[in-house]
């Protein structure tokens, strides 16, 4: 229940600067995803806003107040980290119930009442006996986000809370994460992640950082249509948009020309010309790689099972609509 | 093939139990020859032999009896349990400093503490004689306390330094963002992960301080304030030319029975991998 707005924040370690001038603001009740490669910043903003670092420069407003200086606790957040970080000497019970007993106020009573309604929401009431390590990961990751829930947050922080799963359990915690942000539309949340599909999927807005600067913020298909630059077009999408440069760009007046596999088709008077070196067969989708003299291949999403054969030539040309066209700075020309 | 096989992990396995039994005898056999001693009475006592001969109590009923005894006793398990409590607490808290606040200076602090556990007890001794006049705690208990809990406190906040900083980060930051200070963090989530390091510091230090010579016997004087070390080495028998090898060994033995004690016990509470479950194993 708190809009955040970052003014200039900055924060470096020592001589290294990891935050370099961060200005956002997060809407009341909003599902805000920061999503980058590693190293681009975007776990020590979150801990910036959790207050577990200490802002070097700038100014974080949570509904107009500026909290720099208070303690994560006092800014009502709740954070759910990558590891869990559960108590392990602790039943789940415990561990779900600690920060309400340190706050104080609560009868045990209404303390049981809160955890169970979370222990309820995320079905887990059934262990709330055991201790973690007699707990699935999947389990320990739900015990994670129902502590946090209990605490009845303003806002709600993941730190990639999914990438220590397997693949089916991290499809099933994202639709419960979508769900809990749907049941509880007036919490603000903010998710990181480096997983551009879980980017995609569960946000209301998309924050792209590189290198400890935002390089664009805006709804999931504002960055899917409209990038902002070659980073976020690169960033956003998969399989990830195909960059051609030299004659091919040049033609449609652009250094870089930027066209995603699903916006090619194949036909026999295809503008472009290309050697089939790789094809992937998803089932629903086949991926041909073209060798077209470009840095890298080229990759062409054709719907249904496709056959063709490595060596084969395949005409393609670009939806004119789709085109993305950057500039010499990677800025795209509109 | 398969009998040179099974002859050479017979050899194997016979080698090691030797030595295995080798190190039980090397290690056991004082203690065992102490309580067989202590058993024996009379002339008894200067006859050589491995196997009790005689069941004689006699030896413990004057060790208990005779003079200070009990109160040396007393002595030592208030002093060995107040210096486990103190040293425990300082180091305790010393580490949590140590291994998660960031201060300048840090490495130097730890190096320094290390440093002061190599000088030689005989080389403070001295001047913390003098300190202890200056304190006014000469010839009481509180000494003995205040010099266990200075050489004891290296070894147990450089082991408790570098256990806390195994601990994982994400559970201390997931009690900072629950609004636990770093009381609570300490009291209620790092001690209870804690246990098998506080158990061996504090056993050891336990040990230490029961068994500590040179010091109980510079900073002690009367019989009512010694520990058991001294009051044995100090016991007499019936005249200056009659060492009472039978109830010295009665009370060694009187002495070591709560050290083993305590070893068994807490054996069974050095519980290691209690941390597994809390992070993503």
């Amino acid at each position: 229940m708190a809009s955040i707005e970052l003014r200039n924040i900055r924060k470096s370690f020592g001589a290294v600067n990891v935050i370099k001038g961060v200005d956002l603001e997060v809407r009341k009740g909003e599902f805000m995803v920061f999503v980058g490669p590693s190293g681009c910043g975007k776990s020590t903003l979150l801990r910036l806003i959790s207050g577990l670092e200490d802002i070097t420069s700038g100014e974080m407003l949570f509904d107009g107040k500026v909290v720099n200086a208070l303690t994560p606790s006092k800014r009502g957040i709740a954070m759910v980290f990558q590891s869990y970080a559960l108590y392990p000497h602790m039943t789940v019970y415990e561990n779900m119930a600690f920060g309400l007993k340190l706050e104080k106020g609560h009868s045990k009573e209404a303390i049981r009442q809160r955890v169970e309604k979370a222990a309820d929401m995320l079905q887990i009431r059934q262990y709330l006996d055991r201790l973690p390590k007699q707990l699935s990961g999947g389990q320990r990751q739900r015990v994670a986000i129902g502590r946090a829930i209990t605490r009845d947050p303003k806002v709600f922080l993941f730190d990639e809370p999914l990438s220590n799963l397997d693949a089916a359990l991290r499809v099933a915690t994202r639709i419960e994460i979508a769900k809990l942000h749907e049941g509880m539309h007036d919490v603000t949340m903010i998710y990181v992640t480096h997983d551009q599909v879980e980017a995609m999927t569960l946000a209301d807005r998309i924050c792209v950082l590189r290198d400890g600067l935002v390089e664009q913020v805006g709804t999931p298909m504002e960055l899917y249509e409209k990038p902002d630059s070659i980073f976020v077009a690169g960033f956003i999408g998969s399989p990830k948009m195909n960059f051609l440069t030299g004659e091919k760009a040049a033609a449609f007046n652009c250094t870089t020309l930027g066209i995603r596999g699903e916006h090619m088709l194949v036909k026999p008077d295809g503008i472009w010309e290309g050697e089939v070196i790789h094809t992937e067969n998803l089932g629903a989708d086949t991926y041909v790689y073209l060798e077209m003299g470009q840095e890298e291949p080229i990759v062409v999403r054709l719907e249904g099972a496709m056959q063709h054969p490595s060596g084969s030539k395949l005409r393609v040309s670009p939806m004119e609509d789709r085109i993305h066209r950057f500039d010499e700075a990677g800025k795209p020309i509109r | 093939m398969g009998t040179t096989f099974d002859l050479w992990k017979f050899t194997k396995s016979a080698a090691f139990y030797a030595l295995v039994l080798f190190i039980v005898v090397v290690s056991v056999f004082p203690f065992y020859y102490a309580i067989l001693t202590s058993l024996k009475s009379g002339t008894d006592l200067f006859r050589v032999t491995y196997w009790p001969t005689s069941l004689s109590f006699d030896n413990f009923r004057q060790v208990f009896t005779q003079g200070a005894f009990p109160r040396n006793l007393l002595n030592s398990v208030f002093v060995a349990t107040v210096t486990v409590i103190l040293a425990l607490f300082l180091a305790v808290t010393a580490s949590f400093a140590l291994s998660r606040v960031r201060f300048r200076g840090r490495g130097l602090l730890l190096m320094t503490i290390l440093a002061v556990s190599m000088f030689p007890q005989i080389a403070v001794l001295a001047g913390l004689f003098e300190v202890i006049r200056f304190l006014g705690i000469y010839n009481t208990p509180w000494a003995l306390i205040f010099a266990y809990t200075i050489f004891t406190l290296p070894f147990t906040v450089w082991v408790l330094t570098t256990f806390m900083r195994d601990l994982p980060v994400e559970i201390e930051e997931a009690a900072i963002v629950d609004g636990a200070t770093p009381w609570v963090i300490i009291t209620q989530v790092f001690m209870p992960l804690m246990w098998p390091a506080l158990v061996t510091t504090g056993l050891l230090a336990f040990i230490a301080a029961w068994n500590e010579f040179l010091f109980a016997l510079t900073f002690t004087v009367s019989n009512e304030t010694r520990t058991v070390p001294v009051a044995i080495a100090l016991l007499s028998g019936g005249s200056q030319y009659e060492i009472p090898w039978g109830i010295i060994m009665a009370a060694s033995v009187v002495v070591t029975v709560p050290l083993v004690a305590l070893v068994l016990v807490f054996q069974r509470k050095i519980v290691s991998g209690l941390t597994a479950g809390g992070v993503k194993g």
